[in-house]
């Protein structure tokens, strides 16, 4: 006991005593057609920057200097010059593009057009569409394999998690996972492959290698019926050690226990929790909360919500640069 | 003797004898909170069957809204604890009373009356005595409370260790002015029906009043004024390190009115005790 009273307490006081860094989250907010800035010293919304029409998916380009945001409505990805926080240029997709991931290099851009049944492939360079790849119906989850040789897309209504070889940019493999799989994240010793899904209630873990599900993961919250509970994001540290679930209109992020699987603890967002990022130095995660409209703050060590804070309207997906 | 040699101060007493009178009171509270265990485990058991039972049946009562003190959303027993420390300063205030009740009744009060030290002196340090022994039930109660996860940061432990000597101090010279005006101990299941109950349940205490106001407008005003309300407010904000002025400021007059109430009705030439009391007392 003593020693459950003493960690959170140091860690309280290291905390108070250790000025935090600053990052700043760009948040794509579905309804308002915007992006709210986040600054992490206050806490607060510093900017709106105003975007196309349904903006979702996400994430800043892996030199830091431009935010990309799906705009589905528009069927682009407009880019936003951090410097200026303004849109400043768009890149060609599918029509409808929803989630996307680069390349380690930040050369190739992998789009999910969810009303096409395509994953478009454009060079962030030349800001050209180079190709396109059939996939299955609605595609959404994009993941990369930390060695970049293979893409994972899932498709909501196929069910499948497709395996596509980013040099040949054809689908070598498909696993079948359970109802609306939603979102793809690899560990970064790419050990696993973990693939939510939205009405199937679970997370599958998949062995990249041999391509097959060895577990899943389930969830269960006293006083929710199991219909509630629909995994979407998924945060998992860099040590692989822990991993976070939002689990949509639960309004709860479940914490996992990466090696063993099972749930460790349920935290109380706000309502229909979607998507989240880390901070870079993963002292945070910040979640988006769709129906509430605000983003929660979650202390990564203390394994509690500190926060929450006001954004647009139908908060959907966020992004922190990397360094 | 000790009390004729050391210099006299403060109304022709010294200080030494003022000491001695509080550490004899405080000191009789103390031996009765020690050897009444099952007051103090009653004393716990009432919130944590709140906390545990009551508070899982009603989880959806706070619906969407964050409001201050708190940052984020929380769960519904995090929201009534602070509720629950302070009905446990209520139940401890009226429990105080019903044993200067029975005091009366039993004649010991007459010992305590026939000190030469002020009045007022004796019944503050009677209220003191019963409000460090709530403070002593409620650290037990939110110890309990953080197995539960209902863990406010570290430094709201110390924080709030004045509103709930303030609270405390509220609640039992409210105690205490009643107990002025039962003249049998029969009488305090009255007390529990037309104070303790009201004043729980019209007050922030278990739902926000945002939500009170929803239901009825009028609730929602009796529930302002309710200084058991404010009570809960000032523990709550506290507990989170911060401070709610307004409530401050209500819990630290009604405090001052309760007290000069209750020092009135002890007056034997002005009070209502004069009025004729029941039992051993004559």
């Amino acid at each position: 006991m003593w020693r459950r009273c003493l960690l959170p307490g140091i860690a309280g006081w290291l905390a108070a005593v250790t000025p935090a860094m600053a990052f700043i989250a760009y948040v794509s907010n579905e309804k308002s057609n915007t992006v709210s800035v986040i600054d992490t010293e206050k806490w607060t919304v510093t900017n709106t920057i105003k975007v196309g029409q349904r903006p979702r998916g996400i994430e800043f380009t892996r030199n830091g200097k431009f935010v990309l945001v799906a705009v589905g409505d528009d069927d682009r990805i407009e880019v936003i010059d951090t410097a200026t926080q303004q849109v400043v240029d768009s890149l060609p997709s599918g029509p409808d593009p929803e989630l996307f991931t680069q390349d380690a290099a930040g050369k190739i851009l992998y789009v999910a057009n969810e009303n096409d049944n395509t994953v478009t492939i454009i060079d962030l360079e030349k800001r050209v569409r180079v190709g396109d790849v059939q996939v299955g119906v609605e595609p959404e989850g994009m993941a990369i394999s930390p060695d970049g040789k293979i893409l994972i897309n899932t498709s909501e209504t196929t069910n499948m998690a497709h395996f596509i070889d980013t040099a040949t940019r054809q689908i070598v493999a498909n696993v079948l996972v359970d109802a609306r799989p939603r979102f793809a994240a690899f560990k970064r010793d790419s050990s696993e492959l973990w693939v939510s899904s939205e009405i199937g209630g679970t997370v599958s873990i998949i062995d990249p290698a041999k391509r097959i599900i060895t577990g899943k993961i389930e969830f269960s919250i006293p006083g929710l019926r199991r219909e509630a509970i629909q995994p979407v994001g998924i945060g998992i540290t860099k040590d692989g050690k822990t991993a976070f679930i939002a689990l949509g209109p639960a309004n709860r992020i479940a914490i996992v226990d990466a090696n063993t699987h099972k749930v460790t603890k349920y935290l109380l967002v706000g309502q229909r929790v979607w998507h989240m990022a880390f901070t870079p130095d993963e002292k945070y995660l910040l979640v988006t909360n769709g129906v509430s409209n605000d983003v929660s703050v979650i202390d990564v060590a203390a394994q509690k919500v500190i926060k929450t804070i006001q954004v647009g309207e139908l908060p959907w997906g966020i992004t922190f640069a990397q360094p | 003797m000790r009390s004729t040699t050391v210099n006299r101060n403060h109304g022709g007493f010294s200080l030494v004898q003022y000491v001695t009178c509080l550490n004899g009171i405080v000191w009789r509270e103390a031996l009765r909170f020690v050897h009444q265990r099952e007051r103090f485990v009653s004393a716990l058991v009432r919130p944590l069957v709140w906390l545990f039972i009551f508070a899982a049946g009603f989880r959806q009562v706070l619906g969407i809204s964050i409001i201050p003190p708190y940052e984020t959303y929380i769960l519904y027993e995090v929201y009534i604890a602070p509720g629950l420390v302070a009905m446990i300063q209520l139940f401890n205030g009226m429990q105080s009373s019903l044993s200067m009740v029975y005091d009366r009744e039993m004649g010991n009060m007459r010992t305590l009356l026939v000190s030469p030290l002020p009045r007022w002196y004796l019944l503050f340090c009677k209220l003191g005595a019963g409000t460090a022994v709530s403070l002593l039930q409620v650290y037990a109660f939110l110890l309990i409370a953080w197995f539960w996860d209902i863990a406010p940061p570290p430094i709201g432990y110390l924080t709030v260790l004045p509103a709930l000597v303030l609270s405390g101090l509220m609640l039992g010279a409210l105690g205490m002015l009643i107990s002025s005006g039962i003249k049998q101990l029969e009488n305090f299941a009255g007390v529990m029906n037309f104070v303790i109950f009201p004043m729980f349940f019209a007050s922030s205490a278990l739902y926000p009043l945002w939500r009170v106001q929803e239901s009825s407008p009028l609730l929602y005003y009796v529930c302002l004024f309710n200084p058991f309300t404010h009570a809960v407010e000032l523990i709550r904000f506290a507990l989170y390190g911060q401070t709610n002025w307004i409530s401050l400021v209500v819990v630290f007059c009604c405090t001052t009115a309760f007290m000069i109430g209750a020092i009135y009705a002890y007056d034997p030439s002005r009070g209502l005790v004069r009025r004729g009391p029941a039992g051993g007392e004559t």
